[in-house]
């Protein structure tokens, strides 16, 4: 899934400075799952914003909804009729920043702001904790790497990885950090596939990923 | 001959052969490159100029390569793929060859939180095995990474670095193996002062023939004091000060202690000069280069062979 942290709260009020009245929109997809832009959060974020202005002695009016998804147009059309009606200063999105970009889209003269910092494509690791897991390059070769993601876990993106930073199965960018090239190191070990290990990967053709320029998918069986 | 370089010459020879190394100084000036370098000419055959290094801006490497050879000193151009795409790569090294630079050090580069600018989007488009197989189709094939023919074939002695004690250990062999396939001509190791260590893994790398294949020169820094060596135990990866080390450091007088490393540096080079397939020693005697000297002759490597 997109994995999005909520940003910093005195950021947020920076952006709404200005604003005596607001839409706060959260998403139930992929930021529900961590837990930064579902309902609940949306709920959190609104209260304390309020609070906040409150104490300020500027009191700031706060409708809150929930859409379904904010990556899909027939949802998003669900803000026409809040929009149409109120007087909002500005749409604030706690979608992915994919959602604020379709708000935009759709509604060419409100102010949209993220209050999320989208940060990876990844998944929970334990409770509370996220890791990255996938770049998105656009061309899949983990089954050569025991199924574990140089580009995006290796700091280096290196294909012929450990490095010689490599430490006790930590990456030298820190303690904290697994080196990935460990651990494919261990699993093709298990699948005794070791000396595929031993052959050197060329050059990875990055046409297919972001450097090729923005990118879009087309299904013509899809297309209507 | 690949290159034609004075270090490939002493190799071929079957000479010990010795590099120094030099970092580029934080600004542009120039003199106080003349001033370090002046220390190792003659006493090796080639002078690293790092790149970069620990991810700190540094004069360009290329730059003071061209310096170097002005002085009448080889260098060897260290190269890391953290800063530059292929396109910068590539005509760098076209660049480079034009300059008279023959060797060329393959690297992928620290990563850049640890050094100077780390708010920096790095690039890592290759990595430095592959760093080592465009080397080496320039100037086999006479042919850049798209197969567009050069005009004008570069020519290089192409070097690699290794860890012999980053992780996981039993795959470091294989890896030098890798860099070799690659087209690696010669490597220089990381500073060593694990001498059991080290030795378990030339071994490996002998028994497998990869020291017939390429020349392994052994990596050494000279310890200046107990603070440096424990500071080396806690922040290079890997790199484990034996204690005996330490203690040796620790039982002469403060002042002494740089004597002492020196002492120790001696004895590891005469060890390196008796292991099976070590074909020379790379000196990083970094901001000390005025003690290279010392070194290199104690370990009775002065006068540095002529070649032709
Ligand atoms: S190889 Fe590419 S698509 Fe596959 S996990 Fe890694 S970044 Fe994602
Ligand atoms: S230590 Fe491992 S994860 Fe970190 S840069 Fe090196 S190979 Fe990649």
């Amino acid at each position: 899934m997109v994995v999005a942290e909520q940003k910093p709260i005195e950021e947020i009020l920076v952006m709404v400075a200005d604003f005596n009245k607001v839409l706060l929109t959260g998403c139930k997809g992929c930021v529900t799952v961590c837990c930064s832009g579902g309902q609940k959060e949306v709920g959190i974020l609104a209260s304390a914003l309020k609070i906040a202005r409150k104490k300020e002695g500027r009191e700031i009016e706060i409708d809150e909804i929930t859409l379904e998804r904010q990556c899909d147009p027939e949802y998003v059309d669900q803000l026409e009729e809040p929009i149409a009606s109120n007087k909002y200063d500005a749409v604030l999105s706690m979608a992915c920043s994919v959602g604020p970009q379709y708000i935009a889209k759709r509604y060419e003269d409100i102010l949209v702001y993220p209050c999320l910092n989208t940060t990876f494509i990844g998944g929970a690791l334990e409770h509370g904790v996220w890791a990255e897991f996938c770049q998105a390059c656009g061309s899949c070769g983990i089954h050569n790497f025991g199924a574990l993601c140089p580009i995006a876990r290796c700091a280096k993106s290196l294909m012929n990885g450990p490095c010689g930073g490599s430490a006790g199965g930590k990456c030298e960018i820190s303690p904290e950090t697994d080196c990935v090239w460990h651990l494919i190191y261990e699993r093709m070990s298990r699948l005794g596939q070791l000396d595929k290990m031993g052959n050197v990967v060329m050059f990875k053709d990055w046409t297919s990923s972001r450097d090729g320029g923005p990118r879009k998918m087309v299904r013509e069986d899809l297309k209507q | 001959m690949k290159a034609g370089s004075k270090l490939e010459k002493v190799f071929a020879a079957g000479h010990f052969a010795v590099t120094g190394e030099l970092g580029p100084p934080r600004g542009a000036d120039a003199h106080h490159i003349h001033e370090k370098a002046e220390y190792l000419k003659g006493m090796v055959e080639s002078v690293n100029v790092t790149d970069n290094q620990t991810a700190v801006v540094r004069m360009a490497s290329m730059a003071v390569c061209r310096l170097l050879l002005d002085m009448g000193i080889e260098p060897n151009l260290q190269m890391v793929c953290r800063d530059r795409n292929r396109l910068a790569i590539q005509a760098d090294l076209l660049g480079a060859s034009a300059l008279g630079i023959k060797n060329v050090l393959c690297l992928s580069g620290d990563h850049q939180k640890f050094g100077d600018h780390p708010q920096a989007k790095n690039v890592f488009d290759i990595d430095s095995i592959q760093l080592i197989a465009v080397l080496k189709k320039m100037r086999d094939e006479g042919k850049l990474i798209n197969d567009h023919e050069c005009e004008g074939i570069p020519q290089y002695f192409i070097g690699a670095a290794v860890n012999p004690f980053a992780d996981p250990f039993e795959f470091r062999v294989t890896r030098l193996k890798k860099k070799i396939d690659a087209g690696v001509d010669f490597i220089q190791t990381q500073c060593i002062y694990n001498m059991e260590k080290f030795h378990t893994y030339m071994q490996q790398a002998y028994d497998q023939g990869l020291t017939e294949k390429c020349y392994v020169m052994a990596g050494i820094t000279p310890l200046k004091s107990v603070g440096m060596a424990r500071y080396m135990q806690k922040f290079v990866p890997g790199l484990d000060v034996p204690e005996e080390y330490i203690e040796r450091l620790k039982g002469v007088d403060k002042k002494k202690q740089g004597d002492e490393g020196i002492k120790i540096a001696i004895e590891q080079i005469q060890e390196m000069k008796e292991t099976k397939g070590i074909a020379g020693v790379h000196v990083m005697a970094i901001e000390w280069e005025e003690r290279v000297e010392e070194i290199v002759s104690g370990a009775g490597l002065l006068p540095r062979p002529e070649v032709s």
